[in-house]
């Protein structure tokens, strides 16, 4: 789960990590008042979305008065911003950030993250801040350095001072950016967190590090025990079918293409997507039904996955475990009975119950075409979508 | 041989009395599995399934000398199971469980490493895998047993169903399965396909191996490595998410694109340069297979 740039620094700030002063405001009006009571001649203020690359896209501004702020706050709330991360769709601009400016000596990187390869969360700093860090580890991988964490005992403060002192940062620094640095790795262990990426990290002119930009996010699969955190959750950055589907417990991503998909399994979706691009068709979605699906789930599915315009065929593909055919194809069959789906719908069963399964769709008399194998389930889909669109 | 279970090895089953476990149990026992006993704290001294259920994995080890285990456990309590079944002295264990924090895996992985020497170390596979299977002898999982036939193919994948697809496929063309192994689709999991590599090198009755890969992380680089370096059995690999989004997770927890090296193109390229027959599509997985085997 990822939390906008100003909750993380707040987050941050409880922690004692530096950040620079700032409020949130949700209206022009109120990005003036947190202005004023910054006090000062001239603000950072930015759009909250959940991306990077926000600066790029004119969405940080350093403005110089009320009437910059409220020029501002007027392009970007309520529209959406549209960065090199974000598709291009981008993402609604419902909150803005209201900052000091800072005073800026040197601009460095600094990032924890889980590392898959070492198995262990994994600090990483560059002296080249404000850059691409994949850009950096491509053209200058000698200016990146990493510290690991042994699980058992956690980090060590002179762990800290190792990474701080490839900074080539002055003497006066070290102490402020090595607790700093702890501080951070504090806030990544006691949150569940899978990144934390500070890029900016600044040094200031009175030698002091400052937290300029924060992304942070979250193992999902820990929320259950962060009750503080899922509290940041903002609806409003993700896909509206996204949020139907969680809600049914559901995993969906909207992809854009024609085909609808529902699978179970995620690895077997993946390979469904991919076959039927190889068939000639566009995925319109990935959908994870999961295991133990219900008749009752199965039609839910269908619903979600129907909710998206772009879609001129349905592909449902099963290979059951822990799932039965029979469930699935009731699902299907209860569908059909409370609404025409005008579109082909091609489903391929197979696995647990596959014969009770294949018996309900044919006795059921709806306009089901079947498929055997996964091979023809996709060239199906795609010449049948084909047919039906004249495409 | 197989490698990891066979119709012999004793199995424990941790979570025995739930919906979950209860169910699989019976699946596990019918396909032909040695099951021993049961854990569930608090319910020590009864039986279930005919088995008895005992309250920690140390006494069920010590009364019936179970060697492998198999975890049902909600997501919080997991890791916990883990670490208990390695204390209590158990040799394999797999770990079905779906949704264990990130961070308790890599408690997980400390302990067993600090534990015991790697001759003595518990393997662990999974979490979040459909389980190991030798088909023929034993099942430790939740796969539908009838699709495997037994044979001398090494299956290794990181999906479940597509797993299934895999040795359905096999099935079709002839071609059977020393023992088909699921590692499981999180970032941290507990065996990679190398270290379950290492043991079908080694195993007689293994002659080539199919790995089933996916976007996200290394261990199908890593794989493609050991390939060259170590093994002298054939291999063929299919990696799911040629049509993923960078940047998207997509379903898996470890199914994600978020450095350089982690995409499908970019594994495929690696593992076809390590010399490894690469499945053009999922419905080609067999095919590759056999033709891998020239039958």
């Amino acid at each position: 789960m990822n939390i906008h740039e100003y909750q993380a620094k707040k987050l941050l700030a409880q922690y004692g990590v530096p950040v620079p002063r700032g409020g949130v405001a949700h209206s022009a009006t109120g990005a003036i008042y947190q202005a004023n009571e910054l006090g000062g001649d001239k603000w950072i203020v930015k759009a909250q979305v959940h991306s990077g690359a926000r600066g790029k896209a004119g969405g940080v501004k350093l403005c110089k008065s009320p009437k910059e702020i409220s020029q501002f706050c007027d392009k970007f709330l309520g529209n959406n911003l549209v960065t090199n991360q974000t598709g291009p769709e981008g993402k609604m601009v419902s909150s803005i950030y209201v900052e000091e400016a800072s005073d800026i000596l040197k601009e460095l990187y600094f990032s924890i993250l889980l590392d898959r390869a070492s198995q262990k969360v994994t600090l990483v700093v560059s002296t080249e801040g404000g850059m691409d860090i994949e850009q950096v580890a491509e053209e200058m991988p000698e200016k990146i350095n990493k510290i690991r964490i042994d699980p058992s005992v956690g980090m060590q403060p002179f762990q800290a001072r190792q990474l701080v002192f490839t900074l080539g940062l002055p003497n006066e620094a070290i102490g402020s950016a090595s607790r700093a640095v702890m501080k951070c790795y504090r806030a990544f262990r006691d949150t569940d967190a899978n990144l934390l990426e500070i890029n900016p990290l600044v040094l200031t002119s009175g030698n002091k590090v400052l937290a300029l930009d924060a992304k942070m996010s979250f193992d999902a699969n820990a929320l259950y025990r962060r009750p503080e955190i899922f509290e940041f959750h903002d609806k409003t950055q993700q896909d509206i079918r996204e949020i139907n589907a969680a809600e049914h417990d559901l995993n969906y991503i909207g992809l854009g293409g024609n085909i609808g998909c529902l699978i179970n399994g995620a690895g077997l979706a993946m390979a469904t997507m991919d076959m039927i691009q190889h068939a000639g068709g566009e995925p319109a979605n990935f959908l994870d039904i999961g295991g133990g699906a219900s008749a009752q789930r199965v039609a839910t599915s269908i619903e979600l996955v129907l909710s998206d315009d772009s879609v001129e065929a349905i592909l449902v593909n099963i290979f059951a475990g822990i799932n039965r055919c029979d469930w699935v194809a009731q699902g299907i069959v209860d569908l059909l009975n409370t609404r025409d789906v005008d579109v082909p719908l091609v489903v391929r069963l197979s696995g647990t119950n596959v014969e009770k399964g294949r018996k309900i769709l044919k006795d059921s008399g709806k306009k089901v075409i079947t498929a055997e194998t996964l091979s023809d389930a996709a060239h199906t889909v795609v010449a049948e979508w084909k047919k039906s669109t004249q495409k | 041989m197989s490698i990891f279970i066979n119709e012999k090895t004793p199995v424990l089953i941790q979570g025995l009395t739930g919906r979950m476990g209860s169910f699989h149990a019976q699946e596990m026992i019918d396909y032909g599995t040695n099951v021993v006993a049961g854990v569930t704290p608090g319910k020590g001294g009864t039986t279930h399934l005919g088995r008895p259920v005992f309250n920690t994995v140390k006494e069920a080890v010590a009364s019936t000398s179970a060697e492998a285990s198999i975890i049902f456990v909600p997501p919080a309590y997991a890791a916990d199971g883990i670490m208990e079944a390695a204390e209590g002295g158990i040799k394999y264990c797999v770990s079905i469980t779906d949704g264990i924090p990130t961070h308790d895996m890599i408690r997980v992985k400390r302990y067993l490493f600090a534990r015991a020497k790697p001759e003595n170390r518990m393997i662990l596979t999974g979490p979040n895998c459909a389980g190991t299977i030798s088909p023929g002898k034993a099942m430790l999982g939740i796969m539908p047993g009838h699709i495997y036939k037994q044979g001398n193919v090494g299956l290794i994948g990181r999906s479940g169903t597509l797993g299934y697809e895999a040795a359905s496929q096999m099935k079709e063309l002839g071609i059977g399965i020393s023992t088909g192994v699921g590692i499981g689709g999180d970032p941290i999991n507990g065996s990679s396909f190398v270290e379950i590599l290492k043991h079908f090198e080694q195993d007689d009755e293994t002659e080539a191996v199919l790995i089933i890969g996916e976007i996200g992380g290394p261990q199908e680089a890593e794989a493609a490595e050991y390939f060259q370096k170590h093994m002298t059995k054939p291999m063929a690999a299919y990696i799911a998410g040629l049509t993923a989004p960078p940047g998207r997770l997509m379903g898996h927890a470890g199914a994600i694109v978020s450095t350089s090296g982690e995409s499908a193109a970019e594994k495929v390229e690696i593992l076809q340069d390590a010399g490894i027959l690469v499945s053009p599509t999922p419905s080609d997985m067999g095919a590759t297979m056999a033709k891998l085997l020239k039958v």
